[in-house]
């Protein structure tokens, strides 16, 4: 004859042993994880950046910034330009003032600490300027680390941060290698490039690709041959950023040499 | 086992169990695993419309072109006519109702940006005419002499 | 409007623009205190598994001031999250290709361990305390408080035979022997966080779970070993009065001849673990210089100019060498001993600096600096949170907790369940 004492905890060890593995279930569903790599979406978004045309005007980083409400005076932005000046003795100079959020209107360089670098003309071998923002990688370090699944990437390869599930640890920044990500001042999150998933979804291109007077940002399908950013960076010489890391970025960029970082 | 030295397990079970119930609760429905896996596709999935449902701020010269024609096609004559009008006036959004006015930013730094030689062989800026903002009319806004709609020497003041 | 991280860094030379010191003093706190709890907890297993009897002593001190830290070991990651109140969430949706979400269960699991394990040792205690507060007639308020804690304690069970007891003793053994590993798990993934991350080129390197768990048991036994002397020297104090606060209290003389024995005894395991670490460290570091990749560069000059002083004199020096020589030294003193002890716990915290806010001293360019100015008074929360204020409040919560905790669990002056 059982005991009363024995039902009972024999009962709470059933149904503790039965709660555990069911809503284990849920989360390791075989379903969902063979799911897995389908790459079955026709759009993979991928960006283009001509270092030969841009010319460091800044618009598009004045443009993201005022898109995607980032306040213009808050020093974190999606998207800036870097300034490399490259000096006939082999000297390399870079910088990005504010981001280029006002461009670049001076010819020194921006050394910190209040200090800046002349450089003459006729010392220069060449400069040039190199738009970044979030790479949008085929394997993004930042979501791997996440700790609470608030970063993910989407079916056709946009990374974006859920606001209302980010706890603010900072794991994600740290683990990018390309520095793109920053804890946005007022919403006290984790905030980066979105390609503009809200304008690209719509039909229309990014806030940066639609500002540039010179052509030096595109977006596209990579998955569509048709599509001419798809064309360039199959047929043309083209790079990315930190290819050793094995993140593979889809930001690629016509013109850049060893010396960009 | 019917041993007192059990208890404490049960004590942490019930913890346990009683995180398990309140995930039910906590967690909103749409969070699992998607698309890329549980590497990269462990969210939220509502996520993604809330990100679609963002305001567009930036409508593009196309929105501007009809109502303020005159300013749109006297542009598309000259070299500024790569441009975008909401590049130096700021997002249209919902203009003329949300914002009634647009800025219209006549600071030498605006024009600087482009205009502001920097001798760079191999890019692009080397090949836009520029000034010296110490020694060219310095502390007056460059529109005084120039026409930004109309650059070029025709539209000079 | 300042973004966070902004109001205690200087940028040098080339850095883009979202680059700051995100991971500030807190998290330098985090591994300094969760090193202690895992340093406590392998003095305290040192005797429950492997019988070694002269630490009989500092090992029950061990474990409840293992417990007193653990719920601090939390508070830097409270102080430090954008959005402290979703921190549940990790045991929500944990994501566990991340090292910090499987640190979450780690640590539930640990902290369980060592509740449990306290449970059993001091069973007896609360079960003699439970039935004597029950039978007594007339209780004051306090009393009355002590009697509903004891017997919610004793988890329903009152059997202190000869059975249950042996039981308690088996059941400390097992849950300390499995608490070795988890310990080492516990402190190895929080190595695992910082060497894993590839984009940070100092932080990068597989032997970082390896020199955490090191110095964090160096961390650990260094403080058992000095909040030891100073409960030796308070209870020394007492004796001479003869005020009997817990108890009964053995003579002076009595209390040193026992004091110096476990210090020594200690001390042999404390430079143990010491060798151990700095060689893994120099290991680390010379492997780097040898090897020269890309990176070294801009490591050299971190490393060998700009945090010279935080490494190779605070940390390796005054840190390790220092302490090393006075624990050689023969005819080691209690004196000597606290000294040593002081400054092990230091060279641990700057290796926990060097290695948190070191590794955010260069840019991602490899052509700039950042430099971390730790906020001593506070302008704001943030200022107070991710500063030193926030950082002194950490330090003082655990001796506070084991104040409490010493009244419930009693760590001298009683008669364990074995």
């Amino acid at each position: 004859m059982i005991t009363r004492r024995d039902f009972i905890l024999n009962a709470a060890k059933g149904i503790a042993g039965l709660a555990l593995p069911l809503t284990a279930l849920e989360i390791l569903s075989p379903d969902q994880l063979l799911a897995a790599r389908g790459d079955s979406s026709k759009v993979r978004w991928a960006f283009l950046v001509d270092t030969f045309k841009c010319v460091g005007c800044g618009f598009c980083v004045k443009a993201c910034k005022l898109e995607n409400g980032v306040p213009l005076d808050a020093n974190v932005t999606r998207t800036w330009v870097e300034r490399y000046v490259l000096a006939k003795d082999g000297r390399v100079f870079a910088d990005t003032p504010k981001g280029a959020l006002y461009g670049f209107t001076t010819g020194k360089i921006d050394l910190g600490l209040g200090k800046f670098q002349d450089i003459k003309k006729e010392d220069i071998e060449k400069a040039f300027f190199v738009p970044k923002l979030c790479n949008h990688c085929e394997n993004p370090p930042c979501v791997q680390v996440c700790p609470v699944g608030a970063t993910y990437q989407t079916p056709d390869g946009v990374v974006l941060v859920d606001r209302t599930w980010c706890i603010g640890c900072g794991y994600c920044i740290m683990a990018c290698p390309y520095g793109v990500r920053f804890f946005h001042p007022v919403y006290k999150v984790a905030d980066k490039c979105t390609f503009c998933y809200h304008r690209i979804t719509k039909g229309l291109k990014t806030a940066c690709v639609q500002a540039c007077p010179f052509g030096a940002r595109m977006i596209g399908n990579i998955r569509d041959p048709n599509d001419p950013v798809s064309r360039i960076i199959r047929t043309e010489r083209v790079g990315v950023l930190k290819d050793e890391y094995g993140t593979r970025p889809q930001v690629y960029y016509r013109g850049i040499t060893r010396e960009v970082i | 086992m019917k041993s007192h030295a059990w208890r404490p397990l049960y004590l942490v079970l019930g913890i346990v169990v009683l995180i398990l119930i309140a995930r039910q609760f906590l967690v909103p429905k749409s969070f699992g695993i998607h698309e890329r896996g549980y590497m990269y596709g462990w969210y939220r999935e509502e996520n993604i419309e809330d990100w679609k449902r963002y305001p567009v701020s930036y409508r593009s010269e196309e929105y501007c072109k009809d109502c303020h024609s005159d300013k749109y096609s006297m542009i598309m004559q000259t070299p500024h006519a790569i441009i975008q009008c909401e590049n130096c006036h700021g997002p249209a959004r919902e203009h003329p109702s949300d914002p009634p006015k647009l800025e219209i930013n006549k600071t030498r730094e605006l024009c600087l940006r482009c205009h502001f030689p920097l001798p760079y062989p191999s890019s692009g800026r080397a090949n836009i005419r520029g000034i010296d903002p110490e020694k060219h009319n310095p502390g007056i806004e460059c529109s005084m002499c120039h026409n930004p709609h109309k650059p070029t020497l025709e539209g000079m003041k | 409007m300042y973004v966070h991280g902004e109001e205690w860094t200087i940028k040098e030379l080339f850095v883009t623009p979202n680059e700051y010191i995100y991971w500030s003093i807190q998290i330098v706190m985090y591994p300094f205190m969760t090193g202690l709890v895992a340093g406590a907890f392998v003095l305290s297993s040192l005797y429950h598994v492997f019988g070694i009897k002269q630490l009989k002593e500092i090992a029950r001190f061990a474990l409840v001031f293992s417990l007193a830290l653990l719920p601090v070991a939390m508070m830097p990651l409270q102080l430090h999250l954008q959005q402290p109140q979703r921190g549940i969430e990790v045991f929500l949706t944990p994501h566990f290709t991340s090292a910090i979400a499987a640190f979450g269960i780690v640590f539930s699991t640990y902290g369980a361990i060592v509740a449990s394990e306290i449970w059993f040792v001091y069973r007896k205690y609360i079960v003699e305390t439970a039935l004597a507060l029950e039978n007594k007639r007339e209780k004051s308020f306090e009393e009355k408080i002590r009697s509903v804690l004891y017997n919610i304690l004793t988890l329903g069970s009152y059997d202190i035979s000869e059975k249950a007891l042996h039981q308690d003793e088996r059941a400390v053994k097992i849950l300390a022997g499995i608490g070795i590993p988890v310990a080492c798990f516990l402190h190895g993934y929080a190595g695992f966080i910082f060497g894993s991350v590839k984009a940070n080129a100092l932080w990068m390197t597989p032997l970082m779970p390896v020199i955490f768990i090191m110095s964090a048991v160096v961390s650990g036994i260094a403080l058992c070993m000095l909040t030891y002397i100073v409960v030796m020297e308070i209870r020394k104090i007492l004796a001479a009065r003869r005020k009997t606060t817990y108890g009964t209290y053995q003579s002076t003389e009595e209390i040193k001849g026992i004091e110096i024995n476990v210090i020594r005894m200690t001390a042999k395991y404390l430079l143990f673990f010491l060798i151990f670490a700095i060689s893994l460290e120099l290991l680390d570091l010379i492997f780097r210089g040898y090897t020269a990749v890309k990176t070294w560069d801009i490591l050299r000059s971190i490393i060998y100019g700009k945090d010279f002083l935080d490494i190779f004199v605070f940390q390796y020096g005054i840190g390790n060498l220092v302490p090393f020589i006075l624990f050689l030294m023969p005819g080691l003193t209690i004196r000597r001993t606290a000294v040593g002890v002081l400054l092990v716990l230091f060279g641990v915290f700057m290796m926990r600096w060097n290695v948190v806010i070191g590794g955010q001293s260069f840019s991602l360019t490899f052509a700039g600096f950042m430099h971390y100015h730790l906020p001593i008074i506070p302008t704001n929360f943030e200022t107070f949170k991710e500063g030193l204020m926030g950082a002194i409040v950490v330090i003082i919560t655990p001796f506070v907790l084991f104040w409490i905790l010493n009244k419930i669990f009693p760590v001298f002056g009683i008669e364990e369940s074995h």
